[in-house]
């Protein structure tokens, strides 16, 4: 049998063999404190809120690192376990900042939910340590080690599951920091910008930079036409902003909502996301008849771009030259939808909404500014995007649906899923396979390359030649496949890379509390946006169509190439 | 020191260095020779029956241990001598690895071959240079004399035993910081389970035992377990090293039977308190140790006994405080030490200390009131009940007893009642190691 009898506060109950206390409590319906806790991490144990008692041990025991054992009679609600747990919090809030009135994290910081859980009231500690100045050398995240609790979710998430190891452990006793590399900002480190940092962290010492107040001010100038594109990501999770369950598909809310914030268009990433189907798909032709710089690596990912740019540089001629879909609308924006819309290019003002931290980075090169303006003006993460709306007083819940406006708006289902890991490769084959055989596929999943298994692999017959894939998401994932690549065991033709783990739809700016049991029901919700749409292969999107009739021309023509490609560096081990 | 001399397991001799011919001589690793002849199976049970129990403080049966590495699957296994004594006021394992060394050396064998360990480690305190000479001697020796390395008596046994210079910090005496310090990682304790019998050093089933602990092995071959159990009492065989220092007359390492009272080691051993003086706490068990007041000391050296008393037998340090001395002084040297020493891994430990220090310095300042010693019991009770590691645990058991037995002299130094605090005399405890 694998289950076991317990004791939960009195309570019989039969628990899984396996579980651990946490667990086991919770599946009674009794939520414990945690705070270093994740449960796509490995155990921690260090922040001590979780503790109970258990009969027969002599101290309280932590409930997230202890496993059941038969005839454990657990308590959770006895005074002494309540007093502890305050205490402790009492602990950490003496010598934390007293700045939840103006903190980023106020409203969703899980230290200041329990503190109101717990009703800590009086604070006896005192202040102890120094006043660290705040990091601010990014243009993706600030971190500000005066609200850090030490419980190490960032560190975890740093080097176990993007195995980049920027942020550690330092010193010892009460000097101890979880901080880059001694006395460095992120700046002057290899970090990649990903956010799943931010993501993690339970209160506001790592968060993402707020540029709300810069798109309040362009909407709020009467000579800006500020235009905004949503990636495909977020549709299927702003909703978690508003407390709605993960996993619903909000587009015409999404959109409705944008639209009431005055933004002058409400248009879509996924158009360009089919745009880059189109010339990443005939690149990946184009290097398979010279055989040349095999496999293709794709280039959407921006925490990607700068992980390979610091570690790999070696492998950089694999990457696309695509721009990403992002920065292919800014340039498009400024350009093409300039001309036919007669708006100045200077009084065009990009704004996009990103589940990424990243993109803030990508968007601030130098290089992305192929109209003679920045491509991108400004990013907001899904999280900045929650803040304005909930500002701005909407019930996102009762929004009425509407529609992304035309033509830069306009997408197929291969574009939506995007946002999923194995959702670029699978958009792109539709299109390839199709181009290549002339003949229309007539099963359009390609399922080898779905869910959230690390590394995917899959073989697809193309005009009779077996061609091999790969697909990697989480940068501890794509170290492994840039390790066999660079050893020559890597038979691959194309590549998909995302840096996040589920792909953006698990980017470090995707609202808190993003799991991997949260990441899956959003992927889910994606590949059901692109079952619902009418056309659902990139190459049939007529507004892509149109683009190349009446301005592109052709695939990597001249004017992509101005456009719609950039080029790589090495950029040495920091981000500048 | 000692009264009649008496046939315990280390008889000591505060002078003599007991020397590879002169163990031999005495009869040394003749019990090592039994254990091979006689087979593993059948020395375990010795040691079973003995009721031997760690001496490094947690005084879990050392049988038992040994029986849980032996058991394992895995057959790559370790041996490790916790030779890291960071506890102050605490000298009895450097009295044997300078002093009887090859008694440590044959406990260690006879564990090993016991446990199935092929190679082994003494993980010596970093602040022991001279011990660790000695061991480094002791061990080349015994290499050469064959009661080291391969095939041991022609037995089929090979041990092969290294010395490892600890990492400088009283953690690392910890088990498991200790296994990651071997390891090269930061000294940091680890999650349990797995335990060290389990998964220890490099993963692998892994025997860790105090100095005194190996060092009673070879005794207990040699005369049997019941030898060993009539020299203590029913709940507790044989003896115990006592590191006796403070405010008494005589101090010293001493080696007692179980069964004897503090009062008794007090004032038999140590000569009771100095002329003129009285004894107004006694702190048992080293810095980690809990504070135990004169009412308490007829307590039998047990452990049962003390268990129920609240006392901490831990590494047998015992220090006698006069009534010339500051309890809060005392406590507020030993929470610099635990503050000094934390690995800054949990919140108990690491804020409440640091807490604790701010409150305990404004008591001392007489700059505190009654609410901030009811704030100190609050972090206290965290600190004991919630740490991770031994180290917060203890830093809170030793809080914990200060506030139990001399509440009135944190009360004393109150703004609200502040007279004069303690003795008539705030001199700072002296350096207990
Ligand atoms: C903070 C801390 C420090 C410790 N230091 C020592 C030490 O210096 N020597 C030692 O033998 N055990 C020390 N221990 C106990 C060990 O973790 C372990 O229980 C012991 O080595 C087991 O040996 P035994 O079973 O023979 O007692 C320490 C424990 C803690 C929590
Ligand atoms: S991190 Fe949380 S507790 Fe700290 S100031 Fe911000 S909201 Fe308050
Ligand atoms: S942004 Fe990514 S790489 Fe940088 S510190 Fe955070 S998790 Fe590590
Ligand atoms: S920065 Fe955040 S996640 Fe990292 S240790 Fe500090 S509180 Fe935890
Ligand atoms: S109790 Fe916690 S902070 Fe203190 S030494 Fe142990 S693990 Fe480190
Ligand atoms: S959640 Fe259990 S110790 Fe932090």
């Amino acid at each position: 049998m694998n289950k076991m009898k317990i004791f939960v506060n009195g309570q019989e109950v039969w628990i899984e063999k396996d579980s651990t206390v946490l667990n086991a409590v919770k599946q009674q319906g009794i939520d414990l404190p945690t705070l270093c806790h994740h449960p796509d991490q490995r155990v921690k144990a260090n922040c001590r809120v979780c503790v109970v008692e258990v009969e027969g041990v002599k101290n309280l025991v932590a409930s997230c690192s202890t496993k059941v054992a038969e005839g454990m009679r657990i308590t959770t609600n006895s005074p002494r376990v309540r007093e502890t747990v305050r205490t402790i919090l009492e602990l950490i809030f003496a010598d934390h900042p007293h700045e939840c009135l103006t903190c980023i994290r106020n409203g969703n910081c899980e230290l200041r939910q329990l503190a109101s859980k717990y009703g800590v009231r009086d604070i006896e500690g005192e202040k102890a340590n120094n006043i660290f100045p705040q990091d601010k050398s990014t243009p993706s995240l600030v971190r500000n080690p005066n609200k850090c609790i030490k419980c190490g979710r960032c560190a975890e998430v740093c080097h176990h599951t993007q195995n980049v190891g920027i942020l550690y452990s330092h010193n010892r006793g009460t000097e101890v920091c979880i901080a880059p590399e001694y006395g460095k900002q992120l700046a002057e480190v290899a970090c990649v910008l990903c956010g799943q940092c931010a993501l993690v962290c339970p209160v506001g010492a790592i968060h993402e930079k707020d540029d709300t107040d810069l798109v309040w001010e362009a909407l709020a100038n009467p000579h800006k036409h500020v235009v905004v594109q949503t990636a495909p990501a977020v549709r299927v999770s702003i909703a978690e902003e508003f407390g709605l369950p993960p996993g619903e598909i909000s587009t015409g809310k999404l959109v409705t909502a944008l639209r009431k914030l005055g933004f002058d268009q409400v248009f879509d990433t996924d158009f360009t996301a089919d745009l880059t189907i189109m010339e990443e798909g005939h690149e990946l032709l184009q290097r398979m008849q010279t055989g040349k710089n095999l496999p293709l690596l794709t280039s959407c990912s921006p925490g990607w771009i700068n992980y390979i740019e610091q570690y790999y540089p070696g492998l950089l001629p694999l990457v696309s030259t695509c721009k990403s879909p992002q920065q292919m609308f800014g340039a498009l924006a400024k350009t093409y939808y300039a001309q036919s819309s007669g708006i100045e290019p200077k009084n065009i003002f990009v704004v996009s909404v990103m589940p990424c931290t990243a993109k803030k980075y990508e968007a601030a090169r130098p290089e992305m500014n192929s109209s003679g303006f920045r491509d991108v003006d400004a990013v907001l993460t899904s999280r900045e995007l929650g803040r304005m709306l909930r500002q701005e007083g909407m019930d996102f819940q009762k929004l009425t649906e509407s529609e992304f406006d035309a033509p830069l708006g306009i997408s197929s289902g291969a574009a939506a899923i995007f946002g999923a890991t194995g959702g670029v490769m699978e958009a792109a084959l539709r299109t390839v396979y199709e181009v290549v055989t002339g003949e229309s596929l007539c099963k359009l999943e390609f399922s080898e390359v779905r869910g959230m298994e690390g590394i995917k692999e899959a073989s697809v017959e193309l005009d009779g030649k077996e061609i091999k894939v790969a697909v990697a998401h989480g940068l501890d994932k794509a170290k492994k496949v840039m390790e066999l690549i660079q050893s020559g065991k890597a038979d691959y033709s194309f590549v998909e890379i995302m840096c996040c783990p589920g792909g953006c739809i698990g980017g470090g700016g995707q609202p808190y509390g993003t799991t991997n049991e949260v990441r899956a029901k959003r992927i889910e919700a994606l590949y059901q946006v692109d079952e619902n749409m009418p056309v659902r292969k990139s190459h049939e999107n007529p507004a892509v169509q149109d683009l190349y009739r009446d301005f592109l021309k052709e695939p990597l023509g001249e004017l992509s190439h101005q456009l719609l490609h950039t080029e790589y560096r090495n950029r040495g081990l920091s981000i500048n | 020191m000692g009264k009649t001399p008496l046939d315990l397991v280390f008889n000591i001799e505060p002078n003599v260095f007991v020397s590879l011919e002169e163990y031999l001589r005495t009869g040394g690793y003749a019990a090592l020779a039994k254990s091979l002849s006689q087979g593993a199976e059948l020395s375990l049970r010795e040691i079973i029956n003995s009721d031997l129990r760690g001496r490094g403080g947690a005084a879990f049966p050392a049988g038992k241990k040994i029986e849980m590495v032996r058991g394992n699957a895995e057959t790559t296994r370790y041996i490790i001598c916790n030779a890291d004594e960071g506890e102050p006021g605490t000298f009895k394992d450097r009295f044997i690895m300078t002093h009887i060394p090859f008694q440590l050396l044959e406990g260690i064998t006879i564990a090993a071959y016991l446990s199935g360990a092929s190679q082994g480690y003494i993980y010596v305190r970093h602040e022991y240079p001279e011990a660790q000479g000695i061991l480094i001697k002791a061990i080349n020796q015994a290499e050469e004399e064959g009661l080291l390395g391969e095939n041991i008596f022609g037995s089929g046994f090979s041990f092969h035993l290294e010395l490892f210079s600890g990492a400088g910090s009283y953690l690392c005496g910890e088990e498991t910081a200790l296994l990651s310090s071997i390891e090269g990682k930061k000294g940091r304790p680890r999650l349990k389970p797995p335990y060290p019998t389990q998964s220890g050093l490099w993963n692998k089933p892994t025997l860790i035992n105090n100095v005194e602990t190996l060092a009673n092995i070879p005794k207990i071959i040699e005369k049997g377990a019941s030898w060993y159990r009539s020299l203590g009492t029913e709940d507790s065989s044989g003896t115990k090293l006592i590191s006796l220092s403070g405010d008494i007359k005589k101090r010293g390492l001493i080696e007692v039977p179980f069964g004897i009272s503090f009062a008794e080691i007090i004032n038999d051993f140590g000569g009771g308190p100095k002329e003129g003086r009285k004894i107004k706490a006694v702190n048992i068990g080293g810095a980690s140790g809990v504070l135990v007041p004169p009412e308490l000391l007829d307590t039998p050296l047990e452990y049962k006994a003390c268990a129920q008393a609240g006392i901490t037998i831990g590494s047998g340090a015992i220090f006698v405080l006069d009534d010339t001395r500051s309890i809060l002084d005392n406590v507020q040297n030993r929470l610099k030490f635990f503050l000094h020493e934390s690995c800054g891994k949990c919140t108990p430990c690491r804020e409440g200390l640091r807490q604790a220090d701010i409150i305990l310095d404004k008591l001392i300042a007489g700059q505190a009131g009654v609410k901030d010693v009811d704030t100190l019991t609050r972090y206290t009770g965290a600190i004991q009940e919630a740490s991770f590691c031994g180290l917060g645990q203890a830093a809170g058991n030793t809080l914990r007893s200060s506030l139990t037995y001399y509440r009135e002299e944190y009360l004393a130094c109150c703004q609200e009642n502040r007279k004069s605090a303690g003795g008539e005399d705030l001199a700072l405890m002296e350096e207990t190691a």
